[in-house]
């Protein structure tokens, strides 16, 4: 099976490559990269004409919930992979909250024959540092890195010891399993809904202290220093946790973090109307921290873009703010607004972008995905990152649509993604320019 | 005029003229309920629910003799021994009421916002009679009565509210409502308990009583939860009185004509000083009795009413 895509705009941030040309794909891998026009399409059995987009590395998303096992009604690992497919994602790293819990290996074992069987792009589950997410016992680390985990990470649940994270960071370094700690005192924020700022305070909603989420990654980084581990840091969303990852990293710690699409375009002003689609832990910030967060994006401190997906239904949004499940429907949404907000403003090349969805990712998880290489696996998104469109909730792929982005005027449309040279998704105005 | 909104959810979203024609209207009321025959045939035919997610004996009835006062066909429905404890969410609760074809839902509830989300997603009026630590619009309204009433204007006097700013609906209200009237406003308590950020809203933060209470024109007592704070704010109710009690010692420090307020109910003893609250200053009981007519006019002009006069007189 060749497939030819031709017309395109290939862009590679890991070989730094933006140039018109052609990508041919043999039995899933790229097999040549050439100039444009090289290749007779009646060689190929699929010829896409790309005419003029951009071809690029499927994006790698570290931060999702599928949802599967235990809430289906949300989202399940057959949706939520469509759901990425249609956001240009061809790797998800799944979070183990679920019921349930990834834990062990039967569980993670359950997510990758579901993902194979009913999947569409790529699950990596995530597995769980303690047992039960209870921050007591440390799992089975060694089994579920022979089966193919990448990362641990109790999601939702801080390790609250500093000694057991001590001991999961050096189990898990041995094992080279990247450890990611939801950061989180829960003692500062446990009643927490939204930013302790001046928003929360008027709007008479408890407030979520920087300092609640900034001690524990200050604690984390101490232990990654000490201990020589690495440790990554999800969701940043405070300024202070910028500079603290900037200095880790200054000093030679090992240490990686990611951001979500949603605190680069939202500040708690948009706490105003008490909609529960803004409800997201850690909490939206405010624009000092954004401005921040953008920063460390730009200057790679906060090495990648990930959504935190957290599909929820009607019943867990529909209700009283502090009684609505915190979390936001990102995967169909992230590449436009990191489009809009940071590159059609001039901040960071479309280039440098995309590095942050693909390729840096990828290196934090160690898995050989993120890059147009010759003899990588064809995973591949074709996207006019031009093209203005209305975001449609509605419409979402996902089984839910959580989403404080409806009706948001963005940049960017997917139009097909390639999972092993596979179209996975292909958008109505594209469906015409796939020739078999 | 009347006031052209559906439901009244905060004084932050009310202009000054909106709450002055509230307040005008109130005071037309006052005049009804000080008649021998209270009533006038405003709301007749209407049906007002009062919906208390929380439990509350002064507001609920308050409103509950306003409604009646005006005619209109009360109900009470207390939600914590009905369907909330079989499960049912707060929107179910309230699309079934209103299938029963209310008027207007006054609603109390315990989570911050949640009087709005029932407000979006129905066609009755609603009225806020508090809703977590956010806003008690009608008890910031006949603050601004009472105060209006014994001073004659809101504008440039100084108003200072004591006590646990963060968790009150009724400071949020004040504030609101005080500052758009031209009034000058104070907040005083622990550090604990009043948050600096408070300071964007235009309002004056203090945590020392004795400066905070210096030349005020009105002081508002807040009462302090007791229930609700197990020593993590402030140390005991003994410490909480000798540093924010309102004594008549500390009294003299402000204008010899102050004004006394708390929305009940009362502490004695802790926050306010049986002498202060009993004193000449109090105007802590006509509080109670402007309610009544301030929520009269609120639930009047609601509902369309427009010149109070035709059905006062």
């Amino acid at each position: 099976m060749k497939t030819l895509i031709k017309n395109a705009r290939i862009m590679d941030p890991a070989s730094g490559v933006d140039k018109p040309g052609e990508v041919l794909i043999e039995d899933g891998r790229i097999v040549e990269i050439t100039a444009a026009n090289v290749h007779t399409p009646q060689k190929s059995d699929r010829v896409i004409d790309a005419q003029g987009a951009v071809v690029a590395p499927g994006l790698v998303d570290l931060h999702v919930h599928l949802r599967e096992p235990g809430e289906e009604y949300k989202e399940t690992i057959a949706s939520g992979t469509r759901a990425a497919a249609a956001g240009g994602v061809t790797s998800v790293a799944c979070m183990p909250n679920t019921n349930p819990p990834l834990d062990n290996l039967a569980m993670v074992e359950l997510v990758f024959s579901k993902a194979k069987q009913q999947g569409v792009v790529n699950v990596f589950p995530i597995a769980c540092i303690t047992k039960g997410r209870k921050g007591e016992e440390l799992t089975e680390m060694g089994e579920l890195q022979a089966a193919g985990v990448k990362a641990v990470s109790d999601d939702g649940e801080p390790v609250a010891s500093p000694a057991l994270m001590r001991s999961a960071l050096q189990y898990a370094g041995m094992l080279d399993l990247l450890v990611i700690n939801h950061a989180e005192e829960k003692s500062l924020t446990e009643n927490g809904v939204a930013h302790g700022g001046f928003m929360a305070a008027k709007l008479g909603l408890a407030g979520v202290p920087r300092s609640g989420l900034e001690i524990m990654i200050s604690r984390d980084l101490l232990l990654a220093e000490e201990t020589g581990c690495r440790i990554h840091i999800p969701h940043v969303s405070t300024a202070g946790a910028v500079r603290m990852i900037r200095e880790a990293k200054a000093r030679g710690v090992k240490v990686t973090a990611e951001t979500a699409p949603h605190y680069l375009v939202l500040t708690d002003e948009c706490l105003a109307g008490y909609d529960t689609n803004v409800r997201v832990n850690p909490p939206i910030p405010e624009a000092s921290d954004q401005a921040a967060l953008i920063e460390g994006v730009l200057d790679g401190t906060l090495d990648a873009i990930a959504t935190d997906h957290a599909p929820h239904s009607r019943r867990e949004k529909e209700k009283e703010f502090a009684l609505a499940a915190p979390g936001i429907s990102g995967l169909e949404t992230s590449l436009s607004l990191v489009l809009t907000a940071l590159v059609a403003t001039g901040k960071l090349s479309l280039l440098e972008a995309l590095r942050r969805m693909t390729v840096n990712p990828a290196n934090i998880l160690k898995i050989p995905k993120g890059t147009l290489a010759v003899g990588a696996d064809a995973d591949i998104v074709i996207f006019d990152p031009e093209a203005g469109r209305v975001i449609q909730a509605k419409e979402f792929v996902s089984q839910s649509n959580n989403t404080p982005f409806d009706q948001w005027k963005v940049k960017g449309r997917v139009l097909a993604t390639l999972v092993a040279g596979t179209p996975v998704y292909i958008d109505a105005t594209f469906a015409g320019n796939i020739k078999k | 005029m009347g006031l052209q909104r559906k439901d009244l959810l905060s004084l932050e979203e009310l202009t000054a003229e909106e709450m002055l024609l509230i307040l005008d209207t109130a005071q037309s009321f006052k005049e009804v309920v000080q008649r021998p025959i209270k009533k006038v045939p405003a709301l007749r035919g209407k049906t007002v629910v009062n919906l208390f997610f929380e439990n509350s004996t002064r507001t609920r009835t308050s409103f509950e003799l306003a409604a009646k006062r005006l005619s209109a066909d009360v109900v009470n429905f207390t939600a914590s021994t009905s369907s909330l404890a079989k499960g049912e969410t707060l929107l179910d609760t309230v699309r079934n009421i209103e299938a029963m074809n209310v008027h207007t839902i006054i609603m109390r509830h315990a989570y911050s916002g949640s009087v709005r989300l029932v407000a979006q997603n129905i066609k009755a009026s609603v009225v806020n009679a508090g809703d977590g630590t956010h806003e008690h619009p009608t008890q910031g309204l006949l603050d601004m009565f009472t105060i209006r009433e014994c001073k004659g204007s809101l504008a440039g006097l100084t108003v200072t509210l004591v006590g646990d700013i963060i968790h009150s609906r009724v400071a949020r209200s004040n504030i609101h409502g005080l500052i758009k009237l031209g009034a000058k406003v104070r907040i005083v308590g622990p550090a604990t308990l009043v948050p600096r950020s408070f300071a964007r809203l235009g309002v004056e933060v203090h945590t020392n009583l004795e400066e905070a209470i210096k030349d005020a024109d009105v002081i508002n007592i807040l009462r302090i939860q007791l229930e609700r704070q197990d020593g993590k704010f402030f140390p005991s109710s003994r410490e909480y009185a000798t540093m924010y009690g309102v004594n008549a010692r500390r009294l003299k420090l402000a204008k010899p004509d102050v004004l006394i307020m708390h929305p009940g109910p009362m502490n004695r003893g802790i926050e306010i000083s049986p002498r202060v609250a009993d004193g000449p200053n109090s105007v802590i009981l006509d509080q109670v009795t402007n309610g009544v007519a301030v929520r009269m006019a609120v639930l009047y002009l609601l509902s369309g009413g427009e010149n109070a006069d035709e059905n006062v007189n």
